[in-house]
């Protein structure tokens, strides 16, 4: 093993030691709820509280339709940017680049002084149009990771020749994108979906503001309260996005093959 | 009426004009090559007849039909890129297939003609792979079949073969002229490698910024090239700086040496400096002592014989294997000219006295001594 191979794997064991060995201690805190034994009562605690269920199954929700309404709006919007306005890249990437600069805390006080009960648009009046606001509020976080994910996909085919050979072959518009290019973006686009599900699925400061029940206030709730049931949402909220993480990989793996240019 | 009628169709990109007054009639099953230096607008006036870019002024026919507003998907025409796009996510035989679902056949009719298409492309084994397990060659006989499955009434193919290795190109260039013919469809080919469009086309356009420089067959082009231009993008091509001494016999003098043009300099003035252009295949070489090739040249230029004589020195002699080009020196102008290798003869050496002749008829004299 020559010395520069030896050094990388120096670098990738201390990367890995600095990732491990926290995430090791969580989850040795995580079962000592029994006094003087290891057990798994604290995830006996937190499975059996229907606060878990119902705060996870929310935010999973949200995460979904963060999801969809995202790609709805990225996708389109980087085809025709890659297509057709190149020149607009740079502006497009300082706008979803805005929420890594702009905290969540300015963006949802803003909110709730444009969409207020007494506002023209009162988004928060009812729970349901609440929730359809931490969605698009949701999709603002998430803007700068789904946007370079898919970006980077488009950038990584042609997509105006390929666009152009499917005209020429009598496509449609919605043909093009839903035949030709969604399909070899796609890897590009479960990346930015993991990202967004990473995002949205613990994000606490948008929910908590617009008093949604969502999976981040609880973690915070039970944090507060609580000494090793914390420990142990930490370590099932680690191996939850770990397991969409392999999903993903997987899946994409399964394209890859197939996208490969 | 032409199959294809291109009439003064101009393109514009804002202030600037990138396709200027463009007028082409194209026959039924004729092959038309578009000849031209980056940027000379050839691949802009084909996106154009493609419905990729919408002429400034000007109109496009095929079959009689205007398909200068038409959108790109409702012309029938087929298109080959440079780059092959073929779809990354779809098999051999989905891509050959698209346009064929696309114009929504029956299943059956796009099976049988999927099978046809890739069998003419050489390749019916190949269906099930996907693009990115195939050669170079063969994405771009599969982007052949692609083009070709819809039977588009115009064949239009972009620098089809640049991104190829030379002798793959060789052999596919020869490939597209057959199918061409045997399909009997119009097409219009771009290309920046003269030997391509030499080889391949019934004529050929040759542009330059923008503008049509020359139409005709390969044979005018080259032997009759009517622009400077022309004249030396097409072929390789010697000038020469001299001055005119007798316009009417078509007398000039290059380095001191006189030498004679049959083809028309009456338009210049005696003592005009001129440029002289010589094909290298039009001049032979021979191998003789200084003196005596001296007394050759001047002897025939008094005698004003059937073929040009000029006395020079071999300045550089390069194999390039059947070939080997020579280049000799006369004194402010060289020539290069190509003899075939000849395995039993040793090749001149540099510094060596040498005659160049070369009929009359292939010395083109030009306005001005710019080259």
């Amino acid at each position: 093993m020559n010395q520069q191979k030896i050094g990388s794997w120096i670098a990738i064991i201390v990367g890995m030691l600095y990732f491990i060995v926290p995430l090791i201690g969580t989850f040795e805190f995580s079962l000592r709820m029994r006094r003087g034994e290891y057990s798994f009562d604290a995830y006996r605690v937190v499975f059996g509280d229907p606060n878990f269920q119902a705060t996870f199954g929310y935010s999973t929700l949200m995460a979904v339709l963060t999801i969809l309404v995202g790609v709805l709006i990225v996708v389109p919007t980087s085809y025709w940017i890659q297509l057709r306005l190149p020149k607009l890249r740079p502006l497009v990437e300082f706008i979803t680049l805005m929420p890594l600069v702009i905290p969540a805390i300015v963006i949802v006080f803003g909110y709730l002084r444009l969409y207020n009960s007494s506002s023209i648009l009162p988004l928060t009046a009812t729970a349901r149009s609440t929730d359809l606001l931490l969605v698009f509020s949701y999709v603002t976080l998430a803007l700068p990771y789904l946007y370079r994910a898919v970006d980077t996909g488009m950038r990584a085919i042609d997509v105006r020749v390929l666009t152009e050979a499917a005209e020429n072959l009598g496509a449609s518009w919605p043909t093009i994108l839903f035949k030709v290019i969604l399909p070899n973006v796609r890897v590009a686009i479960l990346s930015g979906a993991f990202l967004t599900f990473a995002t949205v699925i613990g994000e606490f400061t948008m929910a908590s503001l617009l008093n949604r029940p969502a999976f981040g206030p609880y973690l915070q709730l039970m944090g507060a309260n609580r000494a090793y049931e914390p420990s142990a949402l930490a370590v099932i909220a680690f191996l939850v996005t770990w397991a969409c993480m392999g999903l993903i990989n997987v899946v994409g793996r399964g394209k890859q093959i197939k996208a490969a240019p | 009426m032409a199959f294809l009628d291109i009439t003064d169709v101009r393109k514009n990109y804002g202030p600037q004009t990138v396709v200027h007054k463009f007028d082409l009639d194209v026959e039924r099953g004729e092959f038309i090559s578009f000849l031209g230096p980056s940027g000379c607008g050839k691949t802009t006036t084909l996106r154009m007849v493609a419905g990729f870019e919408v002429p400034t002024a000007g109109a496009i026919r095929i079959d009689g039909k205007d398909i200068t507003r038409l959108r790109p998907n409702q012309r029938n025409v087929g298109m080959v890129f440079q780059s092959y796009a073929l779809f990354p996510n779809m098999t051999v035989a989905d891509n050959v297939a698209f346009g064929l679902k696309i114009a929504r056949k029956p299943a059956t009719e796009i099976a049988g003609r999927v099978a046809e298409m890739l069998k003419i492309i050489k390749l019916p084994h190949l269906g099930e792979r996907f693009p990115y397990q195939l050669s170079g060659g063969q994405q771009q006989r599969v982007a052949l079949a692609r083009a070709l499955a819809i039977s588009p009434k115009v064949l239009l193919l972009d620098e089809p073969l640049s991104a190829l290795d030379a002798k793959i190109r060789v052999s596919l260039r020869e490939e597209i002229r057959s199918l061409q013919r045997s399909l009997g469809i119009t097409t219009i080919y771009v290309t920046h490698d003269q030997e391509e469009a030499l080889s391949m086309s019934d004529r050929i356009v040759v542009m330059n910024e923008g503008r049509v420089e020359q139409i005709g067959t390969p044979f005018e082009i080259y032997n009759n090239p009517r622009t400077r231009f022309v004249a030396s993008f097409v072929g390789t091509l010697n000038l020469l700086k001299g001055k005119v001494v007798d316009p009417v016999a078509g007398k000039i003098v290059i380095d001191g040496q006189e030498v004679f043009s049959s083809k028309r300099i009456g338009h210049l003035q005696a003592g005009e400096a001129c440029a002289a252009a010589l094909r290298p295949e039009a001049a032979t070489l021979h191998q003789t002592e200084l003196q005596e090739a001296a007394k050759i040249a001047s002897s025939f230029a008094r005698e004003s014989g059937p073929r040009n004589r000029m006395v020079g020195t071999i300045e550089e002699v390069s194999f390039l294997g059947s070939v080997v080009r020579i280049r000799v020196r006369f004194q402010e102008n060289a020539i290069s000219l190509d003899t075939f290798n000849n395995p039993n003869a040793t090749p001149p050496a540099r510094g060596a006295q040498v005659t160049v002749t070369f009929g009359r008829e292939d010395l083109l004299v030009l306005e001005g001594a710019e080259g």
